[in-house]
């Protein structure tokens, strides 16, 4: 029966493998729990190894053991906050979390249901979706793309891009031609001598012991190490769908490059307005001025995006494309926060084709040295970020 | 079946745990595997091992580990810089090479006849393959030493446990091989347990108003670093010291310098939450 929870949790994109699984069942068979309640911690301890992810273990935990079907009375509160849009901009962080929580699939259908209770009980459904502006779908009206059918639509291709997962391979380790965008990113480098003397300085030793008349005379130097802090932010999604395998081979060459200091990234789509995120599916946001505020402005940032959009999405207030969000401040402002904020920024845009005339291109290119994702542009894009400023 | 060997932790006078910590630490006695710890800085993921250490009669190893940490040197040493110099002043046979070998920390919980508790505090400061280096060692709780030619064994699995502040992503399969456990930031209840813990006398009100002021403070997004249950402690310590009548903790924030360590967080409070009477800077009214 438990092999099931398995593979609820695997459903659950916990990543749990068979030997934690073969852990757990070795605890289970020396008797160590008694109760549901000791189970529950026990196998979360062993299959669970991220606080990240203890939230979808709960989730499939419900399913497999209460027979309560987990997400069901999550959506209905995210149904009763999506009904009413007004409170949409004033999303609690419990709200929040729970939107977090559920399954994508889950709730588009939910939300279908819903969309078709609408229409039976008023015959004014449509309207209800159409009403300009303030409902959660009449503002898929700013969605520069047009989509003229109501947020339905929209709606079910966003979540169809997250369930595809065709983002996945990000993380995952490339081997075929990420050397040469390894060799490339090892430009970025600037070695310092820090910390304790513990190298042994072979030369300076052999000097000092001839001159000590044989006697050894040890002589020592600082190791050399990359003090090279990295900050990648890419755009995800939308128009960026066909450089896919390109980014993805980028990413896995910084990622896997472990000769940098520090190396932080982010994803946003199109634009970066309050939030950026941690995940592709940009579920998890961190406040793009809590980033400004923490970090160093010595991370060596590059942004990679084919920096095409409508122009209102880059100078407008509220010109954030996606309709669950709005922005106080427009993009390009926050563009030139990130720009005066980091000492070395450049812009890579894997869009050779248009040579970047379009105008949302044209002035991203006033804020950032823009360079082709190719190998030649990544190198000139690394030379740009080693030069002293 | 035998469940005597299972519930032995049951945590220690000074420490206060939550039952699933308790749980993940009898799991991992129990199982023989190493228990990670992760958790907000100054919630106790240091003092866990030191707590289990004291309440099993054990003796505590801890490993610090720096960014420059190699995993060998938890293994073993080889100090070759010494044989040289021996040899060179030729007051000592350096043939055997046995007497340059020195155990690291891990050597030495593997090597002790009874069984110890091992604390790898800070896994995720040294380099990225650190935690690699040490899978096999950890699975087989053995290695090889290749220039005595001798195996150091462990007489009895140590009890490991695993601190990381998740600066930097641990490798997968180093995960696999863990008991996972996320200290979970207090709440109110458990926080005043943990503070009466530590001052028995501590007079009610001054920490009602303490906490409250205290999880306010954490309630602010834009700091750099909020302040933990370390400082929590530290700042009562103060306050009672320092004899402030309770009325003004919430008001004036006193001693604030115990419970935010950074220039820019200070200031920050003190622009934005806060204005001046007097002599004085008063947390401004809502």
């Amino acid at each position: 029966m438990f092999t099931d929870f398995f593979y609820a949790l695997k459903n659950r994109k916990v990543p749990v493998s068979i030997t934690e699984w073969m852990t757990l069942m070795e605890a289970l068979s020396r008797g160590y729990v008694s109760n549901l309640d000791e189970f529950y911690y026990l196998a979360r301890a062993i299959l669970v190894k991220s606080e990240n992810h203890y939230d979808q273990y709960d989730v499939a935990f419900q399913e497999c053991f209460n027979g309560i079907a987990g997400p069901a009375e999550i959506n209905q509160q995210i149904l009763d906050w999506l009904k009413d849009a007004a409170k949409r901009k004033t999303l609690t962080d419990e709200e929040r979390a729970l939107f977090k929580s559920i399954d994508f699939d889950k709730l588009i259908e939910e939300f279908e249901n819903r969309l078709k209770e609408q229409t039976e009980q008023h015959d004014g459904g449509g309207n209800w979706i159409g009403r300009g502006g303030t409902s959660p779908f009449g503002h898929s009206g700013y969605h520069p793309g047009g989509i003229r059918v109501g947020g339905e639509r929209g709606y079910g291709s966003a979540a169809k891009v997250a369930a595809e997962r065709r983002f996945q391979n990000y993380r995952s380790d490339l081997t075929l031609d990420i050397r040469q965008m390894k060799m490339a990113l090892r430009r970025l480098r600037q070695l310092s001598r820090t910390g304790y003397e513990d190298e042994l300085d072979l030369d300076e030793t052999i000097d000092a012991t001839c001159k000590n008349a044989g006697e050894l005379e040890f002589m020592w130097m600082r190791s050399r190490k990359n003090a090279v802090k990295m900050l990648l932010l890419m755009d995800v999604g939308g128009s960026m769908d066909e450089f896919a395998l390109l980014c993805s081979q980028l990413f896995s060459a910084a990622h896997s490059s472990s000769h940098f200091k520090d190396f932080k990234y982010y994803y946003f789509h199109n634009c970066i307005y309050d939030n950026l995120y941690q995940d592709i599916e940009r579920r998890s946001s961190v406040s793009t001025d809590h980033l400004l505020r923490t970090m160093e402005p010595d991370y060596k940032v590059v942004l990679v995006g084919d920096a095409a959009m409508a122009p209102t999405e880059l100078a407008q207030r509220d010109g954030i494309i996606s309709y669950y969000e709005h922005n106080e401040t427009p993009g390009i402002v926050w563009l030139k926060r990130i720009a005066d904020h980091f000492t070395h920024c450049v812009w890579l845009n894997p869009d050779g084709s248009n040579q970047w005339g379009v105008m949302s291109a044209q002035m991203i290119k006033k804020i950032f040295p823009m360079y082709d994702l190719t190998l030649d542009g990544l190198g000139e894009a690394m030379k740009k970020l080693t030069v002293k400023t | 079946m035998n469940t005597c060997d299972f519930d032995q932790f049951k945590g220690s006078s000074s420490y206060v745990t939550s039952g699933p910590l308790r749980n993940a630490v009898n799991v991992s006695i129990a199982l023989g595997r190493p228990l990670l710890i992760r958790g907000e800085p100054g919630t106790g993921k240091t003092q866990l091992s030191h707590s289990i250490a004291k309440g099993l009669g054990k003796k505590l190893i801890s490993w610090n580990i720096k960014s420059t940490t190699k995993a060998q040197e938890g293994l073993y040493v080889y100090d070759t810089v010494q044989r040289l110099n021996d040899s060179r002043f030729g007051d000592k046979n350096v043939s055997n090479i046995k007497q340059y070998i020195k155990l690291g920390k891990l050597g030495q919980a593997f090597a002790s006849p009874e069984q110890v508790v091992l604390l790898i505090d800070e896994v995720d400061k040294a380099d990225i393959e650190f935690p690699n280096d040490l899978l096999n060692e950890l699975d087989e709780m053995s290695f090889y030493i290749p220039e005595t030619n001798e195996t150091v064994s462990a007489v009895h699995r140590p009890i490991t446990v695993i601190t990381s502040n998740a600066e930097k992503e641990l490798p997968d399969a180093f995960l696999r091989r863990c008991i996972f456990h996320y200290i979970e930031f207090p709440n109110h209840e458990l926080m005043e347990q943990i503070v009466k813990v530590h001052y028995p006398d501590i007079k009610d009100n001054l920490l009602k108003e303490a906490l409250k002021t205290f999880y306010s403070l954490r309630e602010i997004d834009e700091f750099r670093k909020k302040p933990s249950t370390s400082e929590l402690i530290d700042w009562i310590r103060a306050l009672v010291a320092a004899g402030i009548p309770q009325d003004k903790i919430s008001s004036e924030i006193p001693l604030v310098s115990a419970l935010l360590k950074k220039e820019q967080d200070v200031n920050h409070l003190v622009d934005t939450y806060m204005t001046r009477v007097g002599d004085s800077f008063v947390v401004r009214r809502k």
